[in-house]
């Protein structure tokens, strides 16, 4: 019964305001020097951001980056647009996140989410997870799982957001 | 009673915070569900399930308005897969809480994950595919007084399955970030963070013959420096004495862990080396807890997270009783248009690991015994696990990606399956996958992989070879089809002979957007299944899968 209660309380709460566009949580995450940032600082000056999460033992993230790291000039170039990548690696493969993605040549903006703060406020279950951010950093498309060629839709998504 | 007083002080934070301004609240959610169904197999043993169908689904809710936000999560096991723990059997609420930030004062009340540096002391998480939530319930701050230091400090329980467990915790945090607080260090080449964190925790003593402490702490401190291509963190982690209070396990004995990692980059290249020691640093929410229940520290493993199937055949996961452990890590991008390199580029990685026992066992202080291992011993220690692998990965052409992989593994079958001395098993692997693009977004993908045992003596011969091949086609943005086939050649083991045996499996996937369905049927082979070194057991089955996630 109390349970009821607990939900119902919930979603009246959530239903006493209309909802809109989500925007970013405000998350503490950890730089690749291990300082603290807020999520809710991203910022690419009112163009698109991506916001990719990923791990160093998952395969297909890896993949994802990679393909995206291939274009990304190009990318960068037509649309402006800033991938910034989240490690969800814990304190067992932290440490390799920077050497890591330093090695694979990536350009990204990195981020540490250890404990897995901002996976959950964004509600991310698995990764892959990738979000496409508009100018008022509102999350207007996003996918799980990657397969290969996914990134010419993300891209299309992008070049849509300037039109 | 309690939680209802939460829900209605939250609802009317949330009403007065929309009438201060005028921006919508918005919500957001996600949902997975995974269910199997079971047939009795006797050629793989698997066994007979009653219900014949089982599920795990669960479902996150999230409300936020401004410094405002309320979440619950229902989840529903009816009944739970085989290799999860049957008491989550059943349906509730486990997890809902409502945060508030006011002026840099961050205040959750109800549930709350929380990680005190690299967790050595303290880590409240979840990870859902290997049946752990320890999540704590109670009362969390989080204040920055000035810029660069930071302050957590909070009083919980802890969950346990659909309960609480016995121990009341009390921890404090902080994080100085010494650039940022000392104005003569901003600008310098060289960054610092230094933290500390303390643990305690409250339990009853109702032993009629040991005298028990009722409050047992633990403390932990940490650094972090960076110049340039340089970074080195460190933890130190010192437990006092925590008896269990039976007759096999009273140590008297206090615990310590001490790791440290130092990484090298530059673009192109990483480097990384990692050491770590860790006597008896078993801590949790109740005295003498056992398996994974009620963990309140995590000691993160020192071995590379293997990703391959058969790779991660032989996983490894700390031994929070007692370890020294290595590793060591190179990536390395040969450049486009160079003579290993290619048109494309190369990747190219190596990591060593190695991990052994304390000298004569862990820190015990019993009535038949007082032992403090020495501090550093590698030679003629019991060995744990040892891993070197290589992979190699390069774009062939614009449609063709070959990735290699080789590994030489020892595992202590033994020690790691829980008894103090063991036998190990030598296995070597050889991994090779190929990408092929047919064209953009058709992408055909095949994996062949081979295990093979070390036959000798010294060895055990554990279940023997094994071979495995995929294939997978993948149609972006929505389709996926997976064939898969795991070949074992027949073993014996403890007196009982089992033949050979192909673990058959199909699956095929739709997404869209963050809608995503798995369809699999087939076998499922026996197995331990990690995720950052802490592990749960799989049954083989035989039978239908379903996944199905969402989000909004």
């Amino acid at each position: 019964m109390k349970k009821i209660l607990i939900l119902t309380a919930f979603l009246s709460c959530c239903l006493l305001s209309e909802s809109q566009n989500r925007t970013l949580p405000r998350i503490d995450l950890k730089t690749l020097d291990n300082i603290t940032f807020n999520s809710s600082e991203f910022n690419n000056d009112g163009k698109p951001i991506v916001i990719s999460f990923w791990a160093t033992w998952c395969k297909p993230c890896i993949k994802e980056l990679n393909n995206i790291a291939e274009v990304y000039e190009d990318w960068q170039e037509e649309t402006g647009v800033k991938v910034i990548a989240v490690s969800i690696d814990d304190a067992r493969n932290m440490s390799k996140v920077k050497p890591k993605v330093n090695a694979l040549l990536w350009d990204y903006e990195i981020y540490c989410d250890p404990n897995g703060d901002f996976k959950r406020a964004m509600g991310v279950g698995t990764v892959p997870h990738t979000f496409l951010l508009n100018e008022n950093k509102e999350i207007v498309y996003q996918h799980t799982g990657y397969k290969d060629g996914d990134e010419y839709d993300l891209f299309k998504k992008i070049e849509a957001l300037l039109k | 009673m309690k939680k209802l007083t939460i829900i209605i002080a939250c609802s009317f934070i949330s009403y007065l915070t929309q009438s201060q301004d005028n921006s919508n609240g918005t919500f957001q959610g996600d949902f997975n569900l995974s269910a199997q169904s079971y047939y009795e197999d006797p050629a793989i043993n698997a066994e007979k399930v009653d219900e014949f169908l089982l599920m795990n689904a669960y479902s996150n809710i999230r409300y936020n308005k401004g410094n405002f936000t309320f979440g619950v999560r229902f989840e529903s096991y009816l009944n739970v897969l085989q290799g999860f723990e049957s008491n989550f059997n059943g349906n509730g609420i486990p997890y809902r809480f409502a945060q508030y930030n006011v002026n840099g004062l961050d205040i959750t009340v109800g549930n709350f994950y929380e990680q005190f540096g690299n967790g050595l002391i303290f880590r409240s998480y979840e990870e859902k595919t290997l049946g752990i939530d320890n999540v704590m319930d109670g009362v969390r701050l989080k204040y920055s007084p000035f810029k660069g230091l930071s302050l957590k400090g909070f009083v919980a329980t802890q969950r346990l399955f659909w309960e609480q467990g016995p121990g009341i915790i009390r921890g404090f945090d902080t994080d100085l970030n010494l650039n940022e607080a000392i104005s003569s260090l901003e600008g310098s080449k060289t960054y610092a963070v230094i933290g500390g964190s303390f643990i305690s925790r409250f339990q009853d003593d109702n032993n009629p013959v040991y005298n028990l402490p009722e409050n047992v702490a633990a403390y932990a401190i940490r650094s972090t420096i960076n110049r340039g291509k340089i970074s080195f963190n460190s933890e130190y982690a010192y437990k006092y004495n925590d008896p269990a209070g039976g007759i096999t396990y009273n140590n008297f004995a206090s615990g310590s862990a001490l790791m440290s990692n130092l990484s090298y980059s530059q673009r192109g290249l990483g480097i990384l080396l990692e050491a770590h020691r860790v006597d008896n640093m078993d801590y949790r929410s109740k005295r003498g807890g056992t398996g994974k229940e009620l963990t309140l520290n995590y000691i993160p493993a020192i071995s590379k997270q293997h990703a391959y199937t058969l790779a991660a055949l032989y996983p490894f996961a700390t031994q929070p009783l007692g370890e020294i452990g290595f590793q060591g890590e190179i990536n390395y991008t040969f450049k486009k248009k160079s003579k290993l390199g290619g048109k494309y580029g190369t990747q190219f990685g190596i990591n060593y690991s190695r991990i052994n026992g304390l000298n004569g066992g862990p820190s015990e202080l019993t009535i038949n015994r007082d032992h403090t291992p020495m501090f550093f011993s590698v030679i003629n220690e019991e060995l744990y696990f040892r891993d070197l692998n290589f992979d190699l990965k390069k774009k062939i052409s614009k449609k063709v990606k070959v990735m290699l992989n080789y590994l030489d593994m020892i595992y202590n079958k033994d020690v790691i399956e829980g008894k103090i001395i063991g036998k190990n098993v030598h296995a070597r692997i050889g991994i090779a996958e190929v990408n092929y693009k047919i064209k953009p977004k058709h992408t055909l993908r095949s994996e062949f992989q081979y295990l093979s045992i070390d036959k000798s003596d010294k060895y055990y011969k554990d279940q023997g070879d094994w071979v495995m091949g995929l294939l997978e086609y993948t149609f972006s943005p929505h389709w996926f089809f997976a064939f898969v086939d795991q070949y074992n050649g027949g073993y014996t083991s403890e007196g009982k002979t089992y033949e050979a045996v192909h673990y058959l499996n199909i699956s095929c996937g739709y997404s869209k957007g963050t809608n995503r369905f798995v369809l699999g049927y087939g076998k499922v082979r026996e197995g331990i299944f990690c995720v950052g070194g802490v592990c749960r057991n799989v049954p083989s089955s035989n039978g239908f899968t379903l996944n199905i996630t969402s989000s909004f």
